[in-house]
C-alpha cells in the first residue's frame, strides 16, 4: 500500500508536485470507476480521490453533481465505494475517499474507518466536516491508521487555518477559490497566497484543488504547491464521451499532460 | 413593554436565555446544531453571528426592525376566536394568532425584515434566499424591495409549479427566480444551490435564510426574529382568557413559526407545546415529510438534527400536500425540544389537513395556508382529547390564497 507520505517524498525529491485525480465511485458505472481511475493512475496520477456519492453535493458544481447523481441511480451504496477503493489501491496509487461528512455519520464513524482501512483505502477528505466537530472522526481515523484531510479557503482568517491543519494528517487541501467544484478558465490568485498562509501553520504537503483543468494550470500550481488536485474536469470528458472506454481514454491524454504540468513547475 | 415607547425589546427578540435553550458558542442545542459547512463559509457565519450579536443589543436596531413591523408588515397581529370550528375540536376554545393578516400573508415577514436590516449592518447589496412554498421568496423579495437590496430567489421546479402565483409575485417584486431542476426539485435543492450561490458570492451576499434550520447562527437569528409571535400571543392570551393557554398548537416543516410562536411559552411548564409535521400519504406509504416523527438524527444543510435519511445517510425525498412542509430536515432546536420532551410532534396526512382547512373556511371565514391547516388539523385532535374547558392557541401562520390551485384540484372546485 502506497502512503501519503511516501508519495509526497517521492515528488519532493523529483522536484515536482504530486498529481491528485478524484472521481466518483459508481461512475460512469461501478466496475468503470475503477478503471477510469487506473487509466489515471498509469497516466500519471500519484493519488486517487474516490467521491462517495451522496444525495445533497452542497459544494460541488454541476459537472461532479450531474456524475453522483448518476453514480445514485446506478446504485453505488457504501460497500460499492469501499470495493472502488480496494479496486484502485491496487493499482499501486495513495487511494483516498471524499465525502461529505452525513454518510459517515449515519455508517458508524468506527465502522467506516477499519472498513476504509481493509479496504486500502489510506485517508479521507471531508469538505464539511469543521475541526469543531472532527474529534469523533478524527479519533476513528487514527484508530484506524488512517489519515484525515480537511480544507483551508482563501477566507480563512489565520485561526482557522491554524485550527483546520491542526486536525490535518497526510495533507491540507487548499480550495483555491471561493466557490464551488469546476473546472475554471484560471486558476484564482489568492491559491498561492492561501498556501503561503498555510505553510506559515504546518509542515504539511499542501494541495491546491478546486478549478484546475489544463496541464498549463497544474504546471502553474505546481509551482508553489506540492500537490495539485483534479477532478471535474476529468469527469467533464467522461460526461461528453460517447463510450466509457472513449471516456478513459480522453482522461489519460488530459492525466499525461497534467502529469507533465507537475513536473514542469513553473 | 419597553419605556422608550417601543413594543420591542431585546428580551423580547432573543428571550433571557433564562431556560436554558439558547444555544452555546458552537450554536448547539444539547447535541443538536452545529456547523457542518465547507471551511469557506465559516468566516461569513462568524460575520453575520458577530454583527447580529451586536445589534439585537442595539436599540437603534431594535427600533427600527420593530418600527418595520408595526408600520409595514401590519403588527401586532391580532388573536381570533373561532368558536363554530372549535365545536368540531370537542368544543374546546381555540384561539388563532393571525399571521396570516401580514403583509404578504404569512408569518416570513418577521424574519426577512430582521434579516434585511441585518443584511445593511453586514454592508452587503444583494440578497439570496430558497423558497418552498413560495412565502419565504415573496417575503425576500419585498423586503428586499423595501430596502433596495438586489434579490435572488432559489425555488425547486416542482414547487415552481406548485405556486406559480408567486413566482409571479416574486418577479413583479423585482426578485430573480431561479428554477432548482436538479435532485428531488423541491426545497431541499433549492438550499444546495443557494449555499453554493453564497459560496461564490459571500463578499456581496447575505443568504437570507428562511427557517430555523442550517448552520448557526441561522437556527437562532430566524428564531429570535420570529420569536415576536409567541411573545405577542402571550400578552394577548393574557389580556384575552386572563390566563395561559393549555396547548399551543403549530405546524413544523423546518419549523420557524412554530418555534416563533413557541418559544416565549417555554417557561411555562402547564403550557403544552405540539408540533404538526406533514404525514402525506400516511407514515405507511413512504410519502411523508415526518421528519421528527419517523427520521433519525443525522447532519442535513449544516446542522445536526433529525433527517430523513437511509440506513446510509442519504437524504429521503419528502412529500407532503404543502410545499412549506415538505422537508427531509428541520430546526435542530425542535429536535432538542423534541428530545427533552418539553414539545410533542405528531404528523397529519394530507387529507386531515385538507379537511381543516377546508372546514376553517366554511365555519369562520378564514382561508388559511394548507401549511397552517396541519396545526388547525391538530387542534381539531387536541381538543377532542383536552376537552371543552380547555384552551387552545393554534398559529395560523399564513393565509391560503396562494393555495388556491391546489384546493381546485383536490376539491374539484
Amino acid at each position: 500500500m502506497t502512503t501519503l507520505q511516501t508519495v509526497f517524498a517521492t515528488a519532493k525529491a523529483a522536484n515536482r508536485a504530486a498529481l491528485v485525480g478524484y472521481l466518483p465511485a459508481g461512475f460512469p458505472s461501478k466496475e468503470g470507476a475503477v478503471a477510469a481511475a487506473a487509466a489515471l493512475v498509469e497516466a500519471g496520477c500519484d493519488v486517487i480521490e474516490i467521491g462517495l456519492p451522496y444525495s445533497d453535493p452542497l459544494m460541488d458544481g454541476p459537472t461532479i453533481q450531474d456524475a453522483v447523481h448518476r453514480s445514485l441511480l446506478n446504485g453505488t451504496r457504501i460497500a460499492d465505494v469501499m470495493r472502488t477503493v480496494e479496486g484502485v489501491a491496487a493499482t499501486g496509487a495513495a487511494t483516498l475517499v471524499m465525502t461529505y461528512w452525513n454518510p459517515i455519520d449515519r455508517y458508524g464513524a468506527e465502522r467506516f474507518a477499519r472498513d476504509l482501512a481493509n479496504a486500502g483505502g489510506v485517508g479521507t477528505i471531508t469538505p464539511d466536516l469543521t475541526p469543531e466537530e472532527s474529534e469523533p472522526w478524527r479519533a476513528a481515523s487514527a484508530a484506524a491508521g488512517i489519515d484525515t484531510v480537511f480544507l483551508v479557503a482563501p477566507s480563512s482568517t489565520e485561526a482557522r487555518i491554524k485550527a483546520v491543519v491542526d486536525c490535518c494528517t497526510g495533507f491540507v487541501y487548499a480550495a483555491s477559490l471561493m466557490g464551488v467544484t469546476g473546472a475554471r478558465e484560471t486558476v484564482n490568485v489568492a491559491a498561492e497566497d492561501l498556501v503561503k498562509r498555510t505553510r506559515a501553520h504546518t509542515a504539511l504537503p499542501v494541495c491546491v484543488g478546486l478549478g484546475v483543468g489544463t496541464g498549463k494550470q497544474a504546471a502553474e500550481v505546481a509551482g508553489y504547491a506540492d500537490g495539485v488536485i483534479v477532478g471535474s474536469a476529468f469527469i467533464r470528458r467522461m460526461l461528453d464521451a460517447p463510450d466509457e472506454a472513449a471516456g478513459r481514454e480522453s482522461i489519460a491524454v488530459l492525466a499525461r499532460e497534467m502529469a507533465e504540468g507537475v513536473r514542469s513547475r513553473a | 413593554m419597553a419605556n422608550d415607547g417601543t413594543i420591542l425589546t431585546a428580551a423580547d427578540l432573543a428571550g433571557n436565555g433564562a431556560y436554558g435553550n439558547d444555544p452555546d458558542v458552537h450554536g448547539k442545542f444539547g447535541i443538536f446544531g452545529g456547523r457542518y459547512v465547507p471551511e469557506a463559509l465559516i468566516p461569513a457565519l462568524d460575520e453575520v453571528a458577530a454583527v447580529y450579536e451586536k445589534a439585537k443589543n442595539d436599540v437603534a436596531f431594535l427600533r427600527e426592525f420593530d418600527h418595520l413591523l408595526r408600520t409595514y408588515a401590519g403588527r401586532p397581529t391580532t388573536l381570533t376566536e373561532v368558536p363554530r370550528f372549535g365545536e368540531q375540536a370537542g368544543g374546546a376554545r381555540i384561539i388563532l394568532k393571525r399571521e396570516d393578516l401580514t403583509h404578504t400573508g404569512a408569518h416570513k415577514i418577521n424574519n426577512v425584515l430582521g434579516q434585511a436590516l441585518l443584511t445593511k449592518r453586514l454592508g452587503k447589496k444583494r440578497v439570496i434566499a430558497e423558497t418552498g412554498a413560495g412565502q419565504h421568496g415573496v417575503a425576500t423579495a419585498t423586503a428586499a424591495a423595501l430596502l433596495g437590496l438586489e434579490c435572488v430567489i432559489y425555488m425547486g421546479e416542482v414547487d415552481c409549479e406548485r405556486q406559480a402565483l408567486n413566482v409571479a409575485r416574486m418577479k413583479l417584486l423585482g426578485a430573480t427566480v431561479v428554477p432548482v431542476s436538479n435532485g428531488s426539485q423541491t426545497l431541499k435543492d433549492a438550499i444546495n444551490e443557494a449555499f453554493r450561490d453564497w459560496v461564490t458570492n459571500v463578499d456581496t451576499t447575505h443568504y437570507l435564510f428562511g427557517t430555523v434550520a442550517g448552520p448557526h447562527p441561522f437556527p437562532e437569528i430566524v428564531r429570535d426574529f420570529a420569536r415576536i409571535i409567541g411573545v405577542e400571543a402571550r400578552r394577548q392570551m393574557l389580556e384575552l382568557t386572563g390566563r395561559l393557554p393549555d396547548a399551543v398548537c403549530a405546524c413544523v416543516g423546518g419549523g420557524s413559526n412554530a418555534i416563533g410562536i413557541f418559544h416565549a411559552f417555554i417557561g411555562d411548564e402547564g403550557v403544552q407545546l405540539h408540533g404538526y409535521e406533514a404525514a402525506g400519504h400516511g407514515l405507511a406509504s413512504g410519502e411523508h415529510a415526518l421528519t421528527l416523527t419517523a427520521g433519525s438524527v443525522g447532519v442535513l444543510h449544516g446542522s445536526r438534527t433529525y433527517v430523513l435519511q437511509d440506513e446510509e445517510g442519504q437524504t429521503i425525498e419528502s412529500h407532503s400536500i404543502s410545499a412549506g412542509l415538505d422537508y427531509p430536515g428541520v430546526g435542530p432546536e425542535h429536535a432538542w425540544l423534541k428530545d427533552s420532551g418539553r414539545a410533542t410532534y405528531h404528523g397529519v396526512t394530507d387529507d386531515e389537513a385538507m379537511a381543516a382547512f377546508s372546514l376553517l373556511a366554511r365555519t369562520e371565514g378564514i382561508i388559511p395556508a394548507i401549511e397552517s391547516s396541519h396545526a388547525l388539523a391538530g387542534a381539531l385532535e387536541l381538543g377532542r382529547e383536552l376537552g371543552p374547558e380547555a384552551t387552545i392557541l393554534v398559529n395560523l401562520s399564513g393565509r391560503g390564497d396562494k393555495d388556491m390551485g391546489t384546493a381546485m384540484k383536490y376539491f374539484n372546485l
